[in-house]
């Protein structure tokens, strides 16, 4: 291992960003991010349900049809949605490729010699464990609610007012996405400082003020999903009008 | 005070080793950790037996050679180096687990002995300036501002112990190298090497198998200076900047 061999192997762009450690965290953060800014914005378009059953048009029903009418005439049907479900996908493809490389380099530094814990915070010492978790889940729900797969409780294409409100009044359904949506808090609580730092953006001034704000888009983000299985669970969101809701189904899915 | 040791024992590079359980009676509460184990060591060589091997040189805390985990923490329980870690800081009768510094880039050379040399050669690939020689230079013609001398200066106490990689989970080598970095590039004097400095000696890092940071932010509760994590966004900036610049330059030589 001499200092020149070092010096001579060393390639340039983003292959020697993807090959080296820091680069290859800079890959997960950036990755990374684009999953939190996804999951913000979904957790919002979720509270579209909090305007309740609306006589047969549920609002959130609405919602998603907009999402798939976005762009329309410019833009053919589903455009935006699909463009976005590719940019997630590859966005998970690389922050999960990226973890499991380094952590086997990680693992392989420490030559079978664990380190004690010193002082790493709950949710720094549970990333791996919240990733997994949530990776699961996301396969778990998407089979669920888009691809209508896991259908426990009937689900019907469009209507997702109704279909939501009939997965909920199942107790392990709503304990399962509450369960999610408290590994997503703990993995973002860490994952947000860790990536701001990764990418350099902190300073010393900043660092505590970095690590508050995380906590907070945590907070902000698990309290805002939680919000719709537990409403709907405790009756609070009525249950749908099912005569209107057939009707407006057919009108979504034209 | 008396203690129980169980310390690790191991003949040669590349052996499995074990723990060997070994008593240290009679010890003087005043005395170092060093202290105790030459007491040790000079029972064990009256018996006949081989002296536990360890490293130290300076044993006033400021050479960085000394280097025990004990009890799972990188030098001792308070957060100065193990010449400075004293017995009093333990309880009478205590049983004390005593290892080297853990990490693939530190192999075992025998006992609690490791070979560091990795850390020397991250030095090595990027951790000096180019100065030219001739008349001593006029001396306010390279002026460095208090904030930037208090960064470089924050840095720069960095003894090279390797207590951050031992206390890593990750077995990285963050700390250590941010702090060089975050030396170095901050003065003047570093400008010239900036970008070739941090890509240099983050290739080196990985060449050596160093892991890859999480964050933990274990490594600054282990070190001795106390050198804050700062050092590693600091590091980061330095490579993701050096990279990209790096990119830009080598786009320019084609069009021309
Ligand atoms: C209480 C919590 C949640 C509820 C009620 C919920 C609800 C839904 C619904 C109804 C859909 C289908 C949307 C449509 O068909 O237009 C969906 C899609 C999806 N959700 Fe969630 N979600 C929750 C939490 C999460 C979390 C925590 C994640 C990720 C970490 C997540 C990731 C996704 C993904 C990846 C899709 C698929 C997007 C697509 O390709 O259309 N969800 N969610
Ligand atoms: S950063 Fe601290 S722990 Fe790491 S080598 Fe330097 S002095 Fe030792
Ligand atoms: S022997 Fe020099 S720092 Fe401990």
């Amino acid at each position: 291992m001499l200092v020149t061999d070092g010096t001579r192997a060393r390639r340039s762009g983003l292959r020697e960003l993807w090959d080296s450690s820091i680069g290859k965290k800079i890959a997960v953060a950036v990755s990374g991010g684009i999953l939190v800014g996804y999951v913000v914005l979904h957790m919002l378009g979720n509270l579209n349900s909090l305007y309740g059953p609306g006589n047969g048009d549920a609002r959130v029903d609405d919602y998603a049809h907009w999402l798939r009418t976005f762009g329309e005439p410019l833009l053919p049907y589903g455009f935006v949605l699909w463009a976005v479900r590719v940019l997630l996908l590859a966005a998970l493809v690389v922050h999960v490729t990226g973890i499991v490389q380094l952590r086997a380099r990680s693992r392989a530094a420490r030559g079978g010699h664990p380190a004690r814990r010193i002082g790493r915070s709950f949710s720094a010492a549970t990333t791996i464990v919240t990733g997994s978790l949530l990776l699961a889940f996301i396969v778990f729900h998407i089979l669920q609610f888009t691809t209508l797969t896991i259908d426990v409780t009937p689900l019907h294409e469009g209507a997702v007012y109704a279909n939501l409100y009939n997965a909920f009044q199942k107790w392990y359904f709503v304990l399962l996405y509450v369960l999610a949506v408290g590994s997503l808090g703990f993995h973002l609580r860490h994952g947000v400082w860790s990536a701001v730092q990764t990418l350099g953006f902190d300073s010393p001034e900043k660092n505590q003020a970095i690590r508050r704000t995380a906590g907070a888009l945590a907070v902000f983000v698990v309290v805002g999903f939680v919000l719709v299985p537990v409403l709907f669970w405790t009756g609070a969101l009525s249950a749908p009008d099912v005569a209107n809701t057939q009707a407006s189904i057919t009108v979504v899915a034209r | 005070m008396n203690f129980t040791l169980q310390i690790w024992r191991q003949d040669r590079p590349g052996d499995s080793g074990r723990y060997e359980t070994i008593e240290a009676h009679e010890i003087d509460a005043e005395a170092s950790f060093l202290e105790m184990l030459d007491q040790v060591n000079e029972r064990l060589i009256a018996q006949g037996s081989r002296a536990v091997a360890f490293d130290s040189d300076c044993r006033e805390g400021i050479c960085g050679a000394c280097s025990l985990t004990i009890d799972g923490l990188p030098h001792g329980p308070q957060q100065v180096t193990t010449c400075q870690t004293y017995m009093r800081d333990f309880r009478d009768g205590q049983t004390i687990r005593v290892e080297p510094f853990r990490n693939n880039a530190f192999p075992v050379m025998r006992d609690l002995v490791t070979d560091r040399g990795a850390l020397d050669r991250i030095i090595q690939s990027g951790g000096y300036i180019s100065t030219s020689t001739g008349p001593q230079p006029e001396p306010n013609a390279m002026p460095v501002s208090p904030e930037v001398q208090t960064t470089a200066m924050d840095a720069a106490i960095c003894i090279g112990c390797g207590a951050c990689v031992a206390a890593c989970p990750n077995g990285a080598a963050m700390l250590f190298t941010g702090a060089k970095v975050t030396h170095l590039n901050s003065l003047p004097q570093g400008q010239a090497e900036r970008g070739d400095r941090v890509r240099s000696m983050v290739h080196q890092m990985d060449a050596e198998g160093f892991g890859g940071c999480t964050n933990f932010g274990e490594c600054s509760l282990a070190c001795p200076q106390e050198i804050s994590i700062d050092v590693i966004g600091t590091l980061n900036r330095e490579y993701r900047k050096a990279v990209r610049d790096e990119k830009k330059a080598s786009k320019k030589m084609v069009a021309q």
